[in-house]
């Protein structure tokens, strides 16, 4: 069954139409058209400056972009701050550099939101955390402090963090290029093992087999435009444009 | 630094006093230079120390009355005897003292319990609002039977005490608003307090203080007074808020751009994410700082004087107006030094000792 298939009849969770943004004079988005089904897997490159971060922090309005639509489950992103409060419980986000919060302990990192946020009791929060460091097998870190993990900790407990929201959806910043080589694959396994529990992903990333591994779709942006988009066979086998050509070359020439 | 933890390392056998020896020997006396300097430094050391000691003790009297004096070369503490009361709690109704020690009390123990961290609670803040409404009856009095004190009466150690951490109990919160409004995206919050901020920090305390005295009372209207001592206390609080909320702004801006965004990702609310996330760090990075606001804070309470109020320093001087302690000033001055030092000194220990308690665990 191809990804076609497979997403065909789903509904769509994001959407984006003729999303244009600049920082002062500089063009950093332009005319992105972009629409996201329910449990898609979307791997988005392109060299750097190309947009592709900004791209995704425009989906939960850690940046505003100044033209055209933005829409999450049905709510459309303006400066209304109820709504983006809403956007937010749905659409969570890990960083490159994990931005754990280094006051509290990992427990302390994964139920702040949920009970602040959600409005769940202390227990209820604390079980569901424990749950999710099993998950990302970090439960015997609980209650130590994010300065004393490695990077690869760190980040897993920070993927445990959003999953703690219960989120629709979950945008990866290039989750993995703070880290040591060593580290890569066992943050790449949790992505891996979400990705084939159905939840939708939009992440930018450098880490081409995870692409081939679990994406829908690939997106290859530069310059601020979404350049070429396909499946991951087609877009690594056949790439159509001359600069994603180029960009493959140098990614994958050695 | 290096040569010292050298030294350490170094296999050391042998009695204690044989080990000073060594560690004497590589680190005062390792070279003819070394040996020069710490010959002439110590010599040096020497002269003050002698100095002090046998004037403050050796050749000083302790005797309760001024006849002792006579013909002593050291300090005559009998000055700080006869002029303790006056000193401590100006001129304050002398029967009525012990009112004036019992709130002296009640704002050292405050003071005491507040530096634990295991009490810090809600509790704790409604129980400084209920002790500072007692404290103002047990001075002013007109309850209960007690006789009434007006705060023009106020003086010495009590208010020196009273203003600084009534000062400081008031100046940390605002300062904190002034800084959260300064970093605010709404222009009119902003705008206002900036011009706080500037305003204060633009002007010196004593003219803050004449303002509050001399000009505030005439925009009043007429029949309407307020409390000179209210009005003092208003001014040194804004006073220090301003300069406080600056170091706090200091502390927000060292937080990286991660940490809010991970907050507002997470869903948090303005309130939420500043009172969880960027405060509770900002604010363990600025302790040193913030420390050395309170201590000043402390000490400018002096500048009341000029007011017309009489804290420790102002009462001290006073009482060497009297001819019959023309001599004694030097006695006067080291007392309310010393009394100065102790409260300073304690809050200079109290900040590396939260600091210190505040990083354990956290390592980054």
């Amino acid at each position: 069954m191809t990804a076609q298939d497979r997403l065909a009849d789903r509904e769509s969770v994001i959407q984006v139409t003729n999303m244009n943004k600049w920082y002062g004079d500089f063009h950093v988005l332009r005319d992105i058209n972009l629409d996201v089904k329910q449990g898609e897997r979307i791997v988005i490159c392109g060299p750097s400056g190309s947009g592709k971060s900004t791209m995704i922090r425009c989906l939960n309005r850690l940046e505003e972009h100044q033209q055209g639509n933005v829409t999450v489950n049905g709510i459309e992103l303006t400066d209304n701050v109820k709504n983006i409060e809403v956007i937010r419980k749905d659409v969570c986000m890990v960083f490159q550099h994990f931005n754990l919060f280094p006051h509290l302990t990992v427990l302390e990192n994964l139920t702040l939101a949920p009970m602040f946020v959600l409005k769940r009791k202390k227990e209820e929060a604390e079980a569901t955390a424990m749950k999710y460091l099993e998950r990302v097998k970090i439960a015997e870190q609980a209650n130590k402090y994010p300065g004393q993990l490695s990077g690869g900790q760190q980040q897993r407990v920070a993927i445990a963090r959003s999953l703690c929201m219960n989120p629709k959806v979950m945008l990866f910043d290039e989750p993995t290029s703070a880290l040591d080589p060593e580290m890569i694959k066992e943050v790449l396994d949790v992505m891996v093992e979400l990705a084939e529990e159905g939840m939708t992903m939009l992440c930018v990333t450098h880490e081409m087999g995870f692409a081939k591994l679990v994406a829908d779709r690939v997106i290859f942006m530069d310059a601020g435009q979404i350049i070429e988009q396909n499946e991951p066979h087609e877009f690594f086998a056949n790439p159509q444009n001359d600069r994603t050509k180029l960009f493959l070359s140098q990614i994958l020439g050695h | 630094m290096t040569t010292l933890i050298e030294s350490q390392a170094r296999p050391t056998g042998g009695t204690a006093s044989n080990r000073s020896l060594r560690w004497m020997r590589d680190n005062l006396f390792s070279s003819p230079v070394n040996t020069a300097i710490t010959l002439v430094c110590g010599y040096l050391i020497w002269q003050v120390l002698s100095t002090i000691l046998s004037w403050t003790v050796f050749d000083a009297s302790f005797a309760a009355t001024k006849d002792a004096c006579e013909n002593i070369s050291g300090a005559c503490w009998a000055y700080v005897h006869q002029n303790a009361r006056f000193i401590l709690f100006g001129t304050f109704p002398e029967d009525e003292q012990w009112r004036s020690v019992l709130a002296i009390a009640m704002l050292i123990s405050g003071v005491l319990i507040s530096t634990n961290r295991r009490f810090w609670s809600v509790g704790l803040l409604v129980g400084w609002l209920v002790g500072l409404v007692v404290l103002y009856f047990v001075l002013a009095g007109g309850v209960l039977g007690l006789e009434r004190v007006d705060t023009a009466h106020w003086g010495g150690l009590t208010l020196t005490l009273l203003l600084a951490v009534v000062g400081i109990g008031f100046a940390a919160p605002l300062a904190l608003m002034l800084a959260l409004g300064r970093r605010s995206e709404m222009p009119f919050v902003k705008v206002i307090c900036v011009v706080v901020i500037e305003v204060f920090r633009g002007v010196p305390l004593i003219s803050v203080l004449i303002m509050a005295s001399v000009m505030f009372p005439l925009f009043l209207p007429e029949g309407v007074t307020v409390n000179k001592l209210l009005r003092a206390q208003v001014g040194i609080i804004f006073f220090q808020a301003a300069y406080l909320a600056e170091v706090f702004r200091g502390g927000m801006q060292a937080i990286p751009s991660g940490q809010y965004e991970a907050a507002d990702s997470l869903g948090l609310s303005y309130w939420q994410k500043m009172g969880k996330i960027i405060l509770p760090q900002a604010l363990r990075l600025v302790i040193p700082p913030t420390m050395s606001t309170f201590i000043s804070l402390l000490k400018d309470t002096s500048l009341v004087v000029i007011i017309g109020l009489f804290d420790l320093l102002a009462t001290t001087k006073s009482a060497i107006n009297d001819p019959a302690w023309r001599q004694q000033f030097l006695e006067g001055y080291v007392f309310i030094a010393l009394i100065f030092f102790i409260m300073c000194f304690f809050l200079s220990r109290y900040s590396l000792k939260l600091d210190r308690d505040l990083k354990q665990g956290m390592s980054h």
